[in-house]
């Protein structure tokens, strides 16, 4: 190798680069400038939650905890207050919980059914629906807000948790409706014929050909799910009563409350407990998270 | 002068050796294809003579000039691409002058190269359109005329009629072949498609595995294939293979000898040994042609394919089964015993080893 | 089997009997739910919903309140910045990211965390950064520079763009991705015969690159376009609509009337309006991305 470049005279090789090149310099001196802003916030979440409040008001909230202390955790966790209760944060956890699981099951289940309808049973006026459903995800929640209010206490479900996992199912569906649609399309038709072909009926392909099948396209509908019911906080101050409020809402109450002196790092700490789920689920998650949104847009 | 020259050409993605000490020399006003399968590095090349990526080692010579390290617009060279990549918000005229209008020659000369381009290539209604609103064959031509307005001396064509029907495809090949005649520019083309290959080219290269397999004119590469994996690739349908021993000047497989008269043995090649023999379908006489062949044999019909101008026969022949091409009036049925015989002259003899041509 | 052509209805019988609960949801919540507030916006509905007529009064009451008026000039300046600073920083971000660099997933990952968290984490967070005696301020004042101010929380004529940093900070991953998406399905051989003209990169970003991106800008556009008109949390969290009303917005506006006032009939009146820009929004679009097609 060596006689034979030392053969060639002149430019050869690769164009020389100089590593700290203008170009490099602009391109990774903005990134780095964008992302140190970007982890601001989650970096002060951090400090200010493990100090203590007389750290607080004597020091600089960019400037690291002296003397670590847990204890706004624990206190936001559970002793802090609001209104009559005073068990924290936990109660809004477990209720975020108890809707978010059931949320995310039904309005899956029954988005991706319509979604297979949709894609592989085409039958009259399938489209109109459909339409309709694509446009109603435009539609100012604040519209519906009342309508469905007075459909939840018709059928007696009104402030109770399956009441706000219909709300959910109902507005998820659009979005869900037409994800799954989309990945039921581009799957080859060839494959549904044969199973026809086979004798499978609706059911039966939607089961043992269609689900196996889907697997990505149902984690990337949890993701969206779980994240968006997670962090929904109009719905949960509308159909729920304050012995059922999903954490946002408790978050909320803790920190925008009025009485009492502000505790700085439990408010952190809370808030930090309650953006957990969605950020371990997006950091856990990575690109899936990604194909999500870039779906999941329409939903706004 | 070489109109391009390329020395010990080295190009590694990461581990992956893309093109491996490559050299190559086009003359001025030659027409160059770069011929093979997906994947064998031509594509790879055309992009480093256009400069569109860095090579790892050697060197590109442009008209006697170093441009290694040029950028593309500074190579003078135009480059065509299989998607056209044509500049969708602007309209032809646009397409075809936006890059001298950066350039910043004067506006007249802009509008005479355009006009001059536009000539050659009879797209002069087009100028006001759209790329959307041209067919695939229109597209190609403006972007075979954004080369051209660029007043090089080197076109560089990407694949640039694989995304074409079979007819166009035709079409476009015989007005590229008459731009060359009328132009005389060096140009440098890749394609997997031997048709395009054989019938534009004064030489081509067959390339494999980051490597050129053969260098010469189509003629030299159809019949006198330097290796194995060239017979191989040219030919539709392909050259059939029987391996057997070579005895003194004879080939010798189950149950047929073929004495080798009239086949040009390389100086000191024609040692005895594991050899595989090469026919040509259309090369293995039958009929009226059976008069001038040293060698004959009869066979046994398995499968007729008939193909209108041809037919197709499949027959078991030396332990293998090869596929002979009859004139298409012939009446042959599956079953028939059909008299046929071999041209030592026009076979190919390759060591079974190395593969190269003895 | 019988000759006789099955019945229509029956066809697909199980399919539409699956398709039920997106039927239901299509026309009782989506249709009969706006025909329903609609409807009501026109009656002096109060604690309860009823049916008697009050014509366009709710309308005109609510365009004389004062705090509908700052509601909708706080959208309009929210909704006009945000739009254009997210496209431009987000259009930014993805050229950045676009460059073959480095630790792109990682920067990837870091631009769009936020877009994981709620408006409601958003909004806290954002407030205690911008708490004037131990935020940003502070800091910047306790490192020598004593009279530098910024309290936009505070500030009833700037606490809108106190609000836009944060929205700006929880919104524009999700549209750098989306450019990042639009730019990686530009063909690269328009790269290549660009760089062949000699143009320079940032023209054939302006004048090549995002003319071809405009599918993706209009789609873009709507997205942000209708999630703005649905700002709420962030508000509620972050400032609660203050200092005073300066930074009330139409869908605390509707929440407020609705559950708070007992004042139904201003709240439907207002969500009507609130419905209203957006279709002024989304037909347009809709017209252009799916009228369009089928005129090919």
């Amino acid at each position: 190798m060596a006689d034979r470049v030392a053969a060639l005279s002149g430019p050869q090789g690769p164009r020389p680069r100089r590593r700290f090149s203008r170009r490099n310099i602009i391109i990774y001196g903005t990134l780095a400038v964008v992302a140190f802003y970007y982890l601001l916030p989650l970096y002060v979440m951090i400090v200010t939650s493990l100090k203590g409040m007389p750290e607080i008001r004597l020091g600089n909230i960019f400037a690291p905890p002296v003397e670590i202390t847990f204890e706004p955790w624990v206190k936001a966790w559970a002793q802090a207050c609001t209104g009559l209760n005073c068990d924290g944060l936990s109660r809004g956890f477990w209720n975020s919980v108890q809707i978010t699981v059931p949320s995310v099951i039904v309005s899956i289940l029954i988005a991706s059914v319509n979604g297979y309808a949709l894609a592989n049973w085409r039958f009259r006026g399938a489209d109109v629906f459909f339409t309709i459903l694509i446009f109603g995800a435009f539609i100012p929640y604040q519209v519906m807000l009342y309508p469905i209010v007075i459909m939840l206490r018709e059928i007696g479900l009104y402030g109770s948790l399956w009441g706000l996992v219909i709300v959910h199912t109902i507005f998820g569906m659009p979005i869900l409706t037409l994800l799954f649609r989309n990945y039921f399309t581009s799957l080859p038709e060839e494959l549904f014929k044969a199973a026809r072909i086979d004798g499978a009926r609706f059911w039966g392909i939607y089961f043992r050909i269609m689900l196996p099948m889907s697997l990505p396209i149902f984690v990337v509908a949890m993701i969206l799910q779980v994240t968006g019911i997670w962090n929904d906080f109009l719905f949960g101050v509308v159909y729920t009563k304050p012995d059922t409020y999903p954490m946002t809402v408790q978050l909320n109450n803790i920190v925008n409350t009025v009485q009492g002196v502000r505790e700085y790092n439990v408010n952190m700490a809370a808030t930090l407990l309650t953006g957990l789920v969605p950020l371990v689920i997006y950091f856990v998650s990575g690109k899936l998270f990604v194909r999500g949104i870039a779906a999941g847009a329409v939903k706004g | 002068m070489h109109s391009v020259e390329i020395k010990n050409l080295d190009l590694h993605f990461g581990a992956v050796k893309v093109l491996q000490d490559l050299n190559l020399t086009i003359a001025r006003g030659e027409f160059l294809v770069l011929l093979g399968s997906s994947g064998c590095g031509k594509s790879t090349l055309l992009n480093c003579i256009a400069g569109l990526l860095d090579v790892t080692a050697g060197q590109i010579f442009i008209n006697g000039a170093n441009v290694t390290w040029a950028e593309p617009s500074d190579r003078g060279i135009g480059m065509v691409f299989q998607s056209y990549a044509l500049y969708p918000q602007m309209t032809v005229e646009g397409n075809l002058s936006f890059g001298l209008k950066n350039a910043r020659l004067p506006r007249d000369e802009i509008a005479r190269r355009v006009a001059r381009a536009a000539e050659i290539l009879q797209i002069e209604p087009l100028l006001k359109r759209k790329p959307a609103a041209l067919s695939g064959g229109q597209r190609q031509r403006v972007a075979i005329g954004r080369a051209l307005v660029r007043d090089v001396d080197v076109f560089l064509f990407d694949e640039p009629l694989s995304n074409l029907d079979a007819k166009l495809r035709a079409d476009l090949r015989v007005e590229i072949k008459h731009l060359h005649q009328q132009l005389k520019n060096t140009m440098i083309y890749v394609t997997h498609d031997q048709v395009e290959a054989m019938t534009l080219a004064d030489r081509i290269a067959i390339m494999k595995d980051g490597k050129i397999m053969q260098l010469g004119s189509p003629h030299e590469i159809y019949n006198l294939p330097q290796n194995r994996y060239v017979a191989d690739f040219i030919g539709s349908p392909s050259m059939n293979f029987i391996d057997g021993r070579l005895e003194s000047g004879v080939f010798r497989a189950a149950g047929i000898d073929i004495p080798m008269t009239g086949y040009d043995f390389r100086a000191g090649a024609a040692s005895d040994g594991k050899v595989v023999i090469g026919l040509r379908p259309e090369h293995i006489a039958t009929g009226d042609a059976l008069a001038s062949a040293a060698i004959r044999t009869r066979v046994k019909v398995d499968i007729v394919e008939p193909t209108g101008s041809d037919t197709l026969i499949f027959a078991p022949l030396g332990g293998t089964s090869v596929h002979v091409r009859m004139d298409g009036q012939t009446r042959v049925n599956p079953g028939d015993e059909i008299e046929i015989g071999i041209l030592p002259g026009r076979a190919s003899l390759f060591d079974r080893d190395t593969e190269l041509r003895l | 089997m019988s000759d006789r052509r099955p019945n229509r209805f029956f066809r697909n019988m199980t399919a539409k009997i699956a398709a039920v609960p997106m039927i239901l949801t299509a026309l009782c919540v989506f249709v009969g739910g706006t025909v329903w507030t609609i409807v009501h916006s026109f009656t002096d509905s109060k604690l309860l919903p009823r049916l008697r007529w009050d014509g366009l009064d709710q309308y005109e009451r609510l365009w004389n309140t004062n705090r509908w008026i700052v509601s909708i000039e706080n959208l309009l300046i929210y909704g006009l910045c945000s739009l254009i600073l997210s496209l431009i920083i987000g259009f930014v971000l993805a050229a950045l990211l676009d460059q073959k660099i480095r630790f792109e997933n990682t920067f990837r990952t870091i631009l769009l965390y936020p877009f994981a968290l709620s408006f409601i984490v958003t909004g806290l967070v954002w407030q205690w950064l911008l708490n004037p005696d131990l935020g940003i301020q502070s800091v910047i004042r306790g490192a020598g520079w004593i009279g530098f101010t910024f309290d936009p929380l505070n500030n009833s004529k700037i606490v809108i763009f106190g609000v836009l940093i944060a929205g700006l900070w929880q919104g524009t991953g999700l549209i750098m991705v989306l450019m990042l998406a639009g730019l990686r399905g530009i063909d690269q051989e328009i790269w290549k015969a660009s760089r062949v003209d000699g143009i320079p990169m940032w023209k054939t970003y302006l004048f090549i690159v995002i003319p071809m991106m405009r599918p993706v800008f209009i789609t873009t556009l709507v997205i942000i376009a209708s999630g703005i008109v649905k700002l709420y949390d962030l508000i509620v969290a972050q400032t609660s609509g203050g200092p005073g009303i300066s930074s009330e917005v139409p869908a605390k506006y509707v929440y407020d009337y609705m559950f708070q006032g007992q004042n139904l009939g201003q709240g439907f009146a207002a969500s009507t309006m609130m419905l209203l820009a957006v279709l002024v929004v989304v037909i347009p679009w809709a017209y252009l991305e799916f009228g369009g097609k089928a005129r090919g």
